[in-house]
């Protein structure tokens, strides 16, 4: 096959390749299989590891842009054209500090909490899917693939409280609290939100799930997708849900007294988080590697996909540059009385409106309805529930406004 | 002539095991929250072996992100940073001997019915149980009484434990 | 292949170790932990259960689902409970709770 044919399928046939020069040493094809796969793990946690160096750069320079200055530039430093390593000498940076040890710290749980949010946060990718099924292009597809990333999410506080409990700091204690108790409060909305195309598409496995979307999920659950997004973006720490590293107010939460390389860990991790749930959010509502031209070269999955979570990336970091920080009483405020109704609420309609109209189309002059047909009348209830909650708001700060006047002319006697 | 099967089957319960000593071993309470973790992850695991991976993941999200997240929560509530070390056993002795004792009659009784000691499953798993188990808890042929019960349960745990639990004003 | 005797002497052996736990610890959130260690005991064994000799029987799942759903909840009650105990008397030993009357 010629050069074109062989990147066209490109991970299929490295693997062929490699499979059989391992078996031409003298493997057994058991431990020649396991190479193989051991092989494509370290790829697919070195792939996100190697993405987040270009990002970090180009998040500062988009923030840099945001805030009318220019972002990392190379005058008078060896950062590259356009500072494109400026990364690399972050990292060199980071990894040539000294490691300064608070005294009174728990020794071994302070260094294993860098050690899991790192662990943690490469571990999503193994069921992220890059391309078709039987391209080579996903690590493993569990059929609870969707389920095991909110799963993981869930061990993220752990490194969080054991980091703040570790470092024998009340404050670093208090700031692991916040950002627990956040993280926490929007479990429950992204959860209810990550229902909606489960329910949609049948299954949670996430190439189900990719399969299902012959019309992307979020035309036909606007309403879902923002939730899930909002929730995301809390979960990943990104202002303005940025409790638990909020600058300004509690210098870095519950990694004060980490320094050198354990708070590159933490860096690197919150960075691979935030890829790691755009490309969930492209996977579960923008259609994964669905796009033209797939079919013949199934390379060209990992490309879309990685265009789509990248356009999501982008957005957080517009988040980042342009919003500010949310008080924790609001943000938790704004998790419980409004998103988890709402995520609640947008459940039941999406499940009867779709029963509803399989029912109907099914007694109809043809017997499965078309998914356009069923994506029009979802992204219809989807805007009637929109619109009903902007009412329900307008009429909520109508009577706070009206309370707010009668407390300012309420005349002391 | 040991397999792989084996193999795995020894690490993960070298976890549990290892994880539910370190809980009754530990000096601090908060490595005992640790260690229970670890023994969460082992079971966890173990469930993957038998081919039940939809409740591994419930493992991982409730015991791990709910229970354990609960228990060192309270821990740090109600000791402040690091806490003294507490004397941590009393009546070890007579614990001990009742506990081994207890396990002693179980293994005993293990050993003792054939039908376990086969080593091999019998039959294989439905490759949609999922499915199945989804549709028997809404069923009210099967699960669904249980079903409608336990979330009335969840209710009355929510609401009792925020009340109990609220400050005194 | 894995014997099911193995997986339930593992599971006998979490429990006891668990038992031990909640007999012997004299602080409140340590015997709380023995008796999670416990009930996975149970939901192993469950699940041992399930797959070696009934795959077909859904009954197993549903029990199993039901464990954890009662003891999550009795975990957060029961430290919903020690909460309220430690800000009235400030200590967790529970040789220390012995009085009926504040």
């Amino acid at each position: 096959m010629n050069v074109l044919q062989f990147v066209a399928n490109l991970f299929v046939n490295v693997g062929a390749w490699m499979g059989e020069v391992l078996h031409g040493w003298g493997l057994s094809p058991l431990w020649t299989a396991i190479v193989v796969k051991f092989l494509a793990g370290l790829v697919v946690a070195g792939g996100p590891l190697a993405a987040v160096l270009f990002l970090i750069w180009y998040a500062r320079k988009v923030i840099g842009r945001i805030q009318d200055r220019m972002g990392p530039t190379n005058d008078g430093t060896a950062a590259g054209p356009f500072a494109l390593l400026q990364a690399v000498a972050d990292a060199i940076k980071m990894l040539t500090k000294e490691f300064i040890f608070p005294h009174g710290r728990d020794k071994v749980v302070f260094l294993i909490a860098p050690v899991l949010v790192v662990a943690v946060a490469v571990a999503i990718w193994a069921v992220i899917p890059f391309g078709p099924p039987d391209a080579g292009m996903q690590f493993v597809d569990l059929n609870i693939g969707v389920f095991y990333v909110v799963a993981l999410a869930s061990l993220t506080f752990f490194s969080m409280l054991m980091a703040g409990w570790s470092s024998h700091n009340k404050y670093a204690n208090l700031g692991a609290f916040r950002a627990v108790s956040m993280i926490v409060s929007y479990e429950i909305p992204q959860m209810l939100a990550l229902l909606v195309p489960v329910m949609l598409a049948g299954t949670m496995g996430m190439q189900g799930l990719i399969n299902a979307q012959e019309v992307p999920f979020i035309v036909m659950a606007p309403i879902p997708a923002l939730i899930y997004f909002l929730a995301m973006t809390a979960e990943v720490g990104r202002l303005p849900f940025e409790q638990a590293e909020a600058d300004a107010e509690i210098v870095a939460g519950y990694f004060i007294e980490y320094s050198g390389m354990l708070f590159g860990a933490f860096y690197l991790a919150e960075f691979i988080n935030n890829l790691s749930a755009s490309f969930v959010f492209s996977v579960l509502f923008l259609g994964g590697w669905r796009g033209p031209w797939v079919e013949q070269a199934p390379i060209l999955g990992l490309v879309w996909l990685s265009l789509k979570a990248f356009l999501v990336f982008s957005v957080l970091t517009f988040f980042w540059g342009a919003m500010p920080r949310l008080r924790i009483d609001h943000i938790l405020g704004f998790s419980w009385k409004f998103l988890t109704p709402l995520a609640l609420v947008m459940l039941m309609v999406t499940a009867l409106v779709d029963k509803i109209v399989q029912i109907v189309g099914e007694r109809g002059p043809s017997p499965s309805v078309s998914p356009w047909t069923r994506a029009g009348w979802l992204f219809l209830a989807n805007a009637i529930v929109a619109l009903v909650t902007a009412w329900v708001l307008y009429q909520v700060e109508k009577r706070q406004r009206a309370q707010r006047e009668a407390r300012r002319f309420a005349v002391v006697r | 002539m040991v397999t792989v099967q084996q193999v795995v089957f020894a690490l993960f319960a070298l976890m549990t095991v290892g994880g539910a000593v370190g809980v009754v071993a530990a000096r601090k309470l908060f490595h005992a929250a640790l260690w229970m973790i670890l023994s969460f992850f082992g079971v966890a695991g173990l469930y993957i072996l038998l081919e039940a991976p939809f409740f591994a993941a419930l493992q991982l999200f409730i015991y791990i992100g709910g229970v354990a997240v609960l228990i060192v929560m309270a821990i740090m509530v109600t000791r402040g940073i690091m806490g003294p070390k507490e004397p941590v056993f009393t009546y070890a002795v007579g614990a001990a001997g009742t506990a081994f004792a207890f396990l002693v009659m179980l293994a005993l009784f293990i050993v003792n019915v054939p039908a376990w000691m086969g080593s091999a499953p019998t039959g294989e798993v439905a490759p949609d149980g999922m499915r199945q188990l989804g549709r028997a808890l809404v069923m009210p042929s099967a699960f669904l009484l249980p079903f409608e019960v336990a979330s009335v349960l969840l209710l009355a745990v929510l609401v009792g434990a925020l009340f109990i639990a609220r400050e005194k004003e | 292949m894995v014997p099911l005797s193995w997986y339930l002497l593992l599971s006998a052996l979490l429990f006891a170790v668990g038992l031990y736990a909640v007999m012997a610890r004299r602080n409140l959130i340590g015997m709380l932990m023995g008796l999670e260690l416990m009930l996975n005991a149970i939901n192993l064994t469950l699940i041992a259960f399930w797959r070696y000799l009934h795959p077909y029987n859904l009954g197993f799942q549903a029990l199993v689902i039901f464990v954890l759903v009662v003891a999550a909840s009795e975990a957060a009650v029961g430290l919903a409970l020690i909460l309220a105990v430690f800000r009235l008397r400030e200590t967790e030993h529970v040789d220390e709770l012995n009085l009926l009357r504040w």
